[in-house]
């Protein structure tokens, strides 16, 4: 293990850090038409007639699109495997309005300038509707946001339009009801969390032109590229073959990237135009015409004996998908298929959800995916469990956790083939001090400082659906290159692929050159998302490298008249003959490769995994609280994770920090506020506070590794899962200060003064 | 209307707009490193140096750089490497939109202020926002960096 | 931006003249015309070139002008002696260093903002407003007139021996502030002044000695929440706000009853 477990810097890092032109952005050719939609202001009605004629006449603008102009196909932007479990009910452009900032007409035009001017003068007529906005009244409310015929789920995953369902589904494993009646204790809550709001730093953006064959060229900040490439071909009815995605370096993801948000427009304003064009969303679309985390209420019941073994989980769902159905039917399973299973001593456990359409901005996926949602509920409970017993929340969930080598009925049946929660829970509260700061104690000043745990889980890659590959190869003076299909957005992928490949191959990572996205040429990736670039990428990169060996031998069987290439040795810079003696070096190869050759040095090879392997965490927050003003400061943040294998120990600790503070942002201070309209409130950084350096105190973050059989060297996934404690383990910790629960986020200064003056 | 002012150290003489911000001056002058993030000025992004102080470049009329300094990373490029290598040590240049403007701040700071305490780097850098991070790195490259650099740090 | 025009003024006469037609402005740092890209503006005056972006110390006052940026207060040690901190205190969480370096004393002043830290701070030191036309006036009857089209020059800031705090709650630590408040004690009279409520800031001068035990600061601060009227608005509800003027009114009265006097 040379170059696994090592810290190495991105091999980006210089390039970025200095300010190189890199992102979509800064590689627009000059000349791009400037592309803009004309929104919606109201969140239900028919769009009945748009007059252009005015804007037309402005001084440089090209085009002007309305929902009369554009294809009829409906089709999701979901950037998920094909056939997606979103249903497809979505045109470019629609005359029924759905949400507050649903486009209306799209505009292009020479210069930024000019299309505002443009966008001033086109007159809309609307028949105004009242719109639905309250997700708990959604299913069967008379008022129906698809009402469409053509409504299409390519997948039946119990949607109905005409009842507001975009999925529906119920599990029950064991006997559920008889458990709760046998149980010496019962939790019974519901837990509410709104939209949440990606808030990468660059916002989504993509430039188009038709090439030299006549094709269109994308260019977008996405993590799907090959998803791009045919959900584009979908809606614009174009053949695949037609178009090619590129990806450039991506500002900042989180999954907000994983739905084809905006590649629509300035595609089809390339094919109608055949110039280029280029769109990049100002934050306040990116705030408010995105794809943010699905708003939910998670109802959890948990039955537990008198001596804190949980005997039974219930956990039902209640999703609101907004306006459009884009990664509802899936994000939803997550909230119970991703946080029952960290117990596993029950009988029975239940997991009921509906995915629902309103009148509000269209959710998506988001870091975490809707474990999120469904492991603050969870866990939440969990905790409370803990305090109705008078029980330490750590010894409960040690006695109930999942163990290595266990079946999981509530997940799949999955064994868990690598699980090491048990140290993790254990180190954890060894690092934060449990017994000196939980549960609470009074500080000179008067506040409370108190403390609460949380568990997480997540799974690696969508198993038995998404698809990973990568090619490598030998060039001259024997240097590799990757080519790979997934999408470093930051997360150092293309550095950590490396670092695999360079490991199978013996070499150094600097003798690999990484290559990012082009669908025309890179192996086909799902792409960057569910958790599984690291161990499904890299599980594919293990299995090029052992093909390309095998063709490295057979090249060199040649060069040292060797008959047989499976006697041959290699050593990463030479392949040598044991029985001969004689050597060819890599940089002999490379360049024989290229004169007088008919054995290609190069391997492509693909990979899907039967299983999702669970990461698991630990977490502990101690807050300190401001009785007389509500106000909390988090001052001390432990975490340990086993993300089996850390293959790059300094990534693994940004991206755990990183998502710690996302959820940290989550549960303090990101609140997304409607008016009574509909419309959001916190449409800019000013408006929708993330969080800044100043917010943040101490975060301490450690790896507790198991070994992943199906990983690459034991790796499995940790991007998803680090963003999922801080909710419920800083909810406990401001219950066990104010001995109020909350069930709803985010937890602010105000809620907790009003809760602690009703208490009084 | 025209201006004159020295960009990174060399004159420069552009016919603007009146309402013309000095961030998209400053990208079409081929600034890249130059970045917009939030366009309300909370995100720090755009962050060059104006009279060696650092500003918001998306606020700042570009009217109002005329006979002025403005020095953005491209003018800073040797020091900006040196703290990169901290940087990306800590695997915290991460995504990379955010860093050219933290950059800019992180060597104004560096200028200003003698031997910071922590709580004073993170009043300094407060502007600058970034959503992949999580800072705490931030803080480890920048320990490793102000110290080994002799600017000193209260620890 | 929409401007029209941009003068940078060679006098205070001519920013004045220009500025007596409509849709004229003047500019502070630019920041808060950045947060309103949609207005328009004929002509943008710029004081920049007037000298008015320094801070003047003498035996009996300190005058900050118009132009001087927020940071300069912030890190100005004669202010930060004077008010025990308060100034750095009131300053520190706006935005950040590079937003502080443009945003100008007399844009947040002159704005007259209902979130406004500066605005809040300045008027429980007593300080006036120093207009071009119209003079020095208190800086309370300052805040509560609607803008007109006069210009203001600078702050003045009498010297008087006083101890004084400042505080504020908020959502993070770069936001607007959910509440602000400010208390100064002279040997006259004791101010005590409330900002975001969510409106402009009012100042309520209270006799001396006010507030100087536990139990008389919480009935003082009672009587000064209760005489101001407060708004629900994103960031908090009116009864919010209503009850941490009482906590912060109250914990800064004590702060400054302490030693030093």
């Amino acid at each position: 293990m040379r170059e696994i477990n090592r810290v190495v810097m991105k091999k980006d890092a210089l390039q970025l850090m200095t300010g190189k032109p890199a992102y979509t952005e800064d590689l627009a050719p000059e000349g791009c038409l400037i592309v803009k939609a004309l929104r919606s202001p109201h969140a239900r009605a028919i769009v009945r007639h748009v007059d252009t004629k005015a804007a037309l006449t402005v001084p440089g603008i090209e085009c002007i699109l309305t929902a009369e102009d554009v294809p009829k196909t409906r089709f999701t932007i979901a950037g998920q495997t094909y056939p997606e479990l979103s249903p497809y009910d979505r045109l470019i452009l629609d005359r029924q309005i759905r949400y507050v900032g649903d486009p209306v007409a799209l505009v292009a035009g020479r210069d930024a300038a000019c299309v505002d001017k443009a966008m001033r003068m086109i007159k809309v007529e609307y028949d105004i509707q009242e719109p639905l906005l309250d997700f708990r009244q959604a299913v069967d409310n008379p008022i129906v946001v698809h009402p469409e015929d053509d409504w299409n789920p390519r997948v039946p995953v119990g949607g109905d339009n005409r009842r507001n369902i975009i999925a529906q589904a119920e599990e029950d494993w064991g006997d559920v009801d008889t458990a709760f009646q046998k149980s010496d204790v019962v939790i019974d809550r519901i837990y509410h969390t709104k939209q949440v709001q990606q808030s990468m730093m660059e916002t989504f953006r993509a430039y188009t032109y038709l090439d030299e064959f006549g094709r269109l060229v994308i260019v977008s900040s996405t993590q799907v590229p090959f998803h791009v490439r045919r959900i584009v071909a979908t809606a614009l009815e174009i053949p695949k073959s037609k178009i090619r995605v590129v990806k450039p370096r991506i500002g900042g993801g989180f999954g907000a990237k994983q739905t084809v948000v905006m590649e629509c427009y300035p595609a089809l304003i390339t094919m109608r135009t055949g110039k280029r064009a280029y769109m990049a969303y100002t934050r306040e679309e990116a705030m408010t015409v995105s794809s943010p985390r699905h708003e939910a209420d998670v109802h959890v019941r948990l039955g537990a004996s008198r001596d804190g073994i949980i005997q039974v989980i219930s956990v039902e769902s209640l999703w609101n998908g907004g306006a459009y159905g884009d990664h509802s039917p899936t994000t939803v399973t997550l909230s119970g298929h991703k946080s029952i299973p960290l117990y596993n001593r029950f009988s029975a456990f239940r997991f009921r959800y509906t995915a629902v359409y309103t009148n509000t901005i269209a959710a998506g996926a988001y870091r975490g995916y809707g474990a999120t949602q469904g492991i603050f509920a969870l866990e939440s409970a969990v905790n409370e469990l803990a305090d109705r017993l008078h029980m330490d929340p750590g010894a409960l969930r040690l006695q109930n956790i999942v163990q290595q080598g266990e079946r999981m009925p509530a997940y799949f049946n999955e064994t868990a083939l690598s699980c090491n929660l048990g140290e993790c829970l254990k180190r954890v509260q060894a690092m934060i001090g449990w017994e000196h700061v939980y549960p609470r104690h009074v500080l000179p000043d008067g506040k409370i400082r108190a403390a609460g745990l949380a568990l997480a889980m997540q799974g690696s890659s969508i198993s038995n659906v998404d698809v990973a590959s990568a090619t490598i190869k030998v060039n001259d003076d024997g240097f590799y290159t990757l080519s790979i299909g997934a999408t470093d957005m930051g997360t150092g992928c293309d550095t950590i692929l490396a670092q695999i490949a360079a490991e199978c191959l013996n070499c150094s990572v600097d003798e690999i050159v990484t290559r990012g996205v082009d669908t025309d040429t890179s192996p086909y990736d799902s792409g960057s998302y569910a958790s599984s670039t690291t161990y499904l990428t890299g599980m594919a990169v293990v299995k090029t490298c052992r093909s390309l060996i095998q063709k490295i031998k057979e090249k060199a069987a040649l060069m040292l008249d060797c008959d047989d290439p499976s006697n041959l040795e290699f050593t990463g810079d030479a392949v040598t003959d044991p029985v001969s003696g004689r050597r060819v070096t890599r940089q002999d190869l490379g360049n024989a490769a290229m004169i007088t050759n008919d054995i290609a040095l190069e391997a492509t090879e693909t990979h899907y995994s039967p299983t999702s392997p669970p990461p698991y965490m630990a977490a502990a927050a101690v807050v300190d609280v401001d009785l007389e003003t509500g106000h909390i400061d988090l001052v001390d943040y432990a975490a340990v994770v086993d993300c089996g294998t850390v293959i790059n120990p300094a990534l693994a600790r940004v991206q755990t920090e990183g998502g710690l503070v996302q959820g940290i942002g989550m549960t303090l201070m990101e609140n997304v506020q409607f008016d009574s309209l509909g419309r959001i409130q916190n449409n800019s950084f000013m408006q929708y506070r993330i969080p800044s350096r100043m917010d943040i105190g101490k975060i301490r973050v450690e790896f507790a590794p198991s070994y992943e059989p199906n990983g690459p060297f034991g790796a499995k996934s940790i991007g998803e899962i680090v963003i999922n404690t801080p909710a419920p383990a800083i909810a406990e910790a401001v219950y066990q200060a104010t001995g109020i629960r909350f069930t709803e986020l985010p937890i602010t200064a105000e809620k907790v003064y009003l809760g602690l003056k009703d208490k009084k | 209307m025209r201006i004159q002012y020295w960009l990174n150290g060399k004159m420069e003489s552009d016919e603007i707009l009146p309402g013309q911000m000095l961030y998209e001056l400053l990208r079409k002058k081929g600034c890249y490193s130059v970045k917009c993030g939030c366009e309300t000025t909370a995100c720090g992004l755009c962050t060059v140096w104006l009279e060696e102080k650092p500003v918001l470049s998306c606020a700042v009329l570009a009217a109002r750089i005329d006979r002025k300094h403005v020095m953005t990373l491209e003018g800073l490029q040797d020091e900006a490497q040196e703290f990169a290598r901290y940087m990306g040590q800590e695997g915290s240049d991460q995504c990379g939109f955010c860093n050219p403007g933290f950059v800019m701040n992180v060597l104004a700071m560096a200028r200003e202020l003698d031997n910071p305490g922590e709580e004073e780097i993170k009043e300094y850098l407060a502007g600058n926002l970034c959503r992949c991070t999580g800072y705490i790195s931030h803080m480890r490259a920048l320990k490793r960096y102000l110290t080994e650099k002799g600017k000193g740090m209260r620890l | 931006m929409n401007i029209a025009h941009y003068v940078k003024a060679k006098s205070l006469e001519e920013a004045w003249q220009l500025n007596q037609k409509r849709s004229a402005v003047i500019l502070g740092g630019g920041c808060w015309l950045r947060m309103s890209p949609r207005r328009r503006v004929a002509t943008a005056i710029d004081l920049m070139d007037l000298g008015l972006d320094e801070i003047r110390e003498t035996e009996e006052a300190f005058y900050i002008g118009a132009m001087v940026p927020l940071r300069q207060l912030e890190i100005s040690e004669s202010l930060e002696t004077y008010t025990q901190g308060a100034m750095k205190e009131a300053l520190r969480h706006i935005v950040g260093t590079q937003f502080r370096n443009m945003a100008t004393v007399g844009g947040s002043i002159w704005g007259r903002f209902g979130f406004s830290d500066v605005l809040t701070l300045f008027l429980a030191l007593d300080a006036e407003a120093d207009l071009y036309k119209g003079g020095r006036i208190p800086l309370s009857l300052f805040a509560e007139k609607t803008a007109d089209t006069d210009i203001l020059k600078g702050i003045y800031l009498p010297k008087k021996k006083r101890r004084t705090a400042y505080a504020s709650l908020r959502l993070n630590a770069t936001d607007f502030p959910v509440l602000a408040c400010a208390v100064s004690r002279t040997a006259d009279s004791v101010s005590c002044s409330v900002g975001a409520r969510p409106m402009r800031a009012q100042v309520r001068c209270l006799p001396v000695g006010t507030g100087m035990t536990g139990e008389e600061a919480e009935r003082a601060a009672r009587e000064v929440a209760d005489s101001l009227s407060f708004e629900d608005n994103m960031r908090a509800s009116r009864i919010y706000r209503h009850d941490m003027a009482m906590v912060l009114c109250r914990r800064l009265l004590l702060q400054t009853a302490g030693e030093g006097d």
